[in-house]
């Protein structure tokens, strides 16, 4: 029976020969994820289980990151149920504030996600992890709790739809443009309950940080993952982020899928997803100079190093626009201090942007640049839904990092063309051989 | 039963962040979601709702969020059933996770108006709607889901696997796990 790639993790993990479509399996967890929202839930419910122990105190990460550092007494006690947990079990890989960064950036840098492993996460963009080629997918508080018990999850195997991408990104198209622009092909349930499998020849050129953005947002498509397959560049930054060994796989050539689509690279322009859903997009050109409030640039899905080099590299020698709000927030610690030693956060703060400590905070409106009524900001986050940044009636829209940059120079939405000629692709990149650690 | 529930109708892609709004996500406490229910997209949701009405949605209802804070809001205003032409993924294992009926029924979703009385029956599978007169099956749930349904969510299903029996927990054939590098000398649990 030829499987794709994620039935074959998904097999692998549950002990058998092969798997198909729609079949209910149990499969082996390797690691198990919670943030202040849901691991506060899990918790309450590990605890109605009744065993004594978590499975394994090494494979689980909880991540004060969406309302911390704490942003009101409620939120300081979630974080706190989390943290004597934390202590409780002997829990590894607690991040406290200050060691934390946005939990789908953190694990990958701290090498605790590698190629073929099976990941669930308490939080729907777990699925970024898609990107090195593992099998990742967002639970519930509930399944979060089961799965530190038993170290094991129910899953229905998902069927597949193929993106086999052809040529290269040009001008200031980053992989958020084209990710934004399949959503906008596809639709928000265009992938539901299904794999989104990315290959082609096309995939060499796309960076890490552009497969973690794409990768990211394959829930906004309704998706139970997205995968990428695992080429050089995979291993070159597995190898840079962790020496555990880690086991490949690749689709069977005669795999079945529900659907194919072939991308071609080239023809991908910069994209902005209107409100209110993340595929009602439009090209950036096309937005009538729409005038805005407010940018954020950062998040699970935009907030890595190569994203603040775009952001800065168009910032540069600017200013912010009169009346416009620019908040960059690096996704991790480590992002962070790269970005203090590049110059880029005083690239940002002479540009008038506001540089914040590591959170999710404005993305999911919970902090760090609330919208008030009748707002709008362009965000390099992946929801623009009714009220997501603040008030019911603000208003949000995606983009890249290099056009939400362009966009606070304007003062309106706009190309980045407009503001800046593009470099050639991939000058943002960090070669693999130069990661940190 | 005779006189069937209220259904409230909505519209296709129902997310998470207006089942509840993520600045009320600083509690997890039922009641207090449950006053925000619905919040953003129809404030008069939480106020009016009684007990043992239904949801009744379009495509890919509670799209977006893992927060199983949505379906806690729901169940916790008393809504006894939703019913959708399809569910987001994790929504819906979010929903029989924690004992909230759900059932898919596209022809249900699409008939159904604001208002309508409907009545279910999760054995069957079977929606009336008793102000027009028609009647619907649902897809049944897998057997597997039926049973975590029926012990009442998947803890007390995890609970009594874990500890009335040496099996493992979902009552599948053990699994042989096979570890290498850190992973193993991390001491994986044998069960």
């Amino acid at each position: 029976m030829p499987m794709t790639m994620t039935q074959k993790i998904l097999a692998d993990h549950a002990g058998l020969a092969s798997v198909e479509a729609g079949q209910l399996i149990e499969a082996r967890i390797d690691f198990v994820l919670g943030n202040d929202v849901t691991a506060p839930v899990a918790i309450k419910e590990f605890e109605k289980i009744g065993v004594a122990e978590v499975f394994d105190r090494r494979r689980i990460a909880l991540v004060p990151d969406h309302f911390a550092p704490n942003k009101d007494i409620q939120s300081a006690e979630q974080c706190k149920i989390m943290r004597d947990f934390a202590k409780k079990h002997a829990i590894e890989h607690y991040f406290e504030v200050g060691r934390m960064g946005i939990e789908h950036a953190l694990l990958p840098e701290q090498g605790l996600v590698l190629p073929g492993e099976l990941v669930v996460g308490a939080d729907s963009h777990t699925c970024t992890y898609g990107a090195v080629g593992a099998f990742s997918t967002g639970v519930g508080s509930t399944d979060m709790a089961a799965a530190m018990a038993a170290g094991t999850a129910w899953f229905r195997v998902p069927g597949a739809i193929r993106f086999v991408l052809n040529g290269k990104l040009g001008g200031w198209a980053t992989g958020k443009d084209l990710i934004l622009s399949i959503i906008g092909k596809i639709g928000v349930d265009g992938a539901l309950y299904r794999s989104m499998e990315f290959v082609g020849p096309g995939l060499a050129t796309l960076s890490m940080d552009e497969r973690f953005t794409m990768a990211n947002m394959a829930i906004e498509a309704g998706a139970k993952n997205g995968i990428f397959a695992v080429d050089e560049r995979t291993r070159a930054w597995a190898s840079s982020v962790s020496s555990r060994h880690y086991k490949e796989y690749a689709a069977d050539p005669d795999a079945v899928y529900e659907q194919t689509i072939v991308v071609d690279l080239d023809r991908i322009k910069p994209q902005i997803a209107f409100p209110h859903l993340p595929s009602n997009v439009r090209p950036a050109d096309e937005a009538e100079k729409t005038p805005i409030d407010q940018v954020v640039i950062g998040s699970c899905t935009n907030g890595r190093i190569e994203d603040l080099r775009a952001a800065a590299f168009i910032l540069k020698g600017r200013s912010v626009a009169q009346g416009v709000r620019c908040i960059v927030i690096p996704a991790t610690q480590q992002i962070y201090r790269q970005a203090v030693r590049e110059g880029l956060v005083d690239t940002f703060i002479e540009a008038g942007a506001a540089v914040s400590t590591p959170t999710c905070g404005p993305c999911l409106g919970g902090h760090m640049g609330i919208l008030a009524a009748g707002e709008r900001a362009v965000a390099t986050t992946n929801r623009n839904f009714v009220g997501r940044m603040g008030h019911p009636s603000s208003e949000v829209y995606l983009a890249s990092p290099a056009t939400a940059a362009a966009c606070a120079i304007a003062g309106y939405i706009v190309d980045p063309s407009e503001i800046s000629e593009a470099p050639q692709h991939g000058t943002f990149e960090t070669a693999a051989r130069d990661q940190q650690k | 039963m005779q006189q069937g529930s209220k259904a409230w109708k909505y519209g296709d892609n129902v997310d998470t962040d207006v089942i509840v709004p993520a600045r009320y996500l600083t509690t997890s406490d039922p009641a207090e979601l449950a006053a925000h229910c619905m919040e953003d997209l129809d404030p008069d949701f939480a106020s009016q709702v009684a007990q043992g009405d239904i949801i009744v949605a379009g495509e890919n209802f509670g799209y977006g969020s893992s927060r199983e804070h949505a379906p806690i809001a729901i169940k916790a205003s008393g809504v006894s059933c939703v019913i959708a032409a399809s569910f987001a993924r994790i929504f819906y294992r979010n929903a029989i996770n924690i004992g909230l009926p759900i059932l898919e029924c596209p022809q249900a979703a699409m008939e159904t108006q604001h208002g309508d009385m409907l009545s279910v029956d999760f054995e069957s599978g079977e929606i009336r709607n008793l102000t027009r007169g028609i009647q619907y099956r649902a897809a049944p749930f897998p057997p597997f889901v039926r049973d975590i349904m029926a012990a009442g969510g998947l803890i007390p299903y995890i609970r009594q696997k874990l500890l009335d029996s040496a099996d493992h927990p979902f009552g599948v054939q053990k699994v042989e796990v096979h570890l290498d590098g850190e992973h193993e000398e991390a001491g994986t649990k044998e069960k």
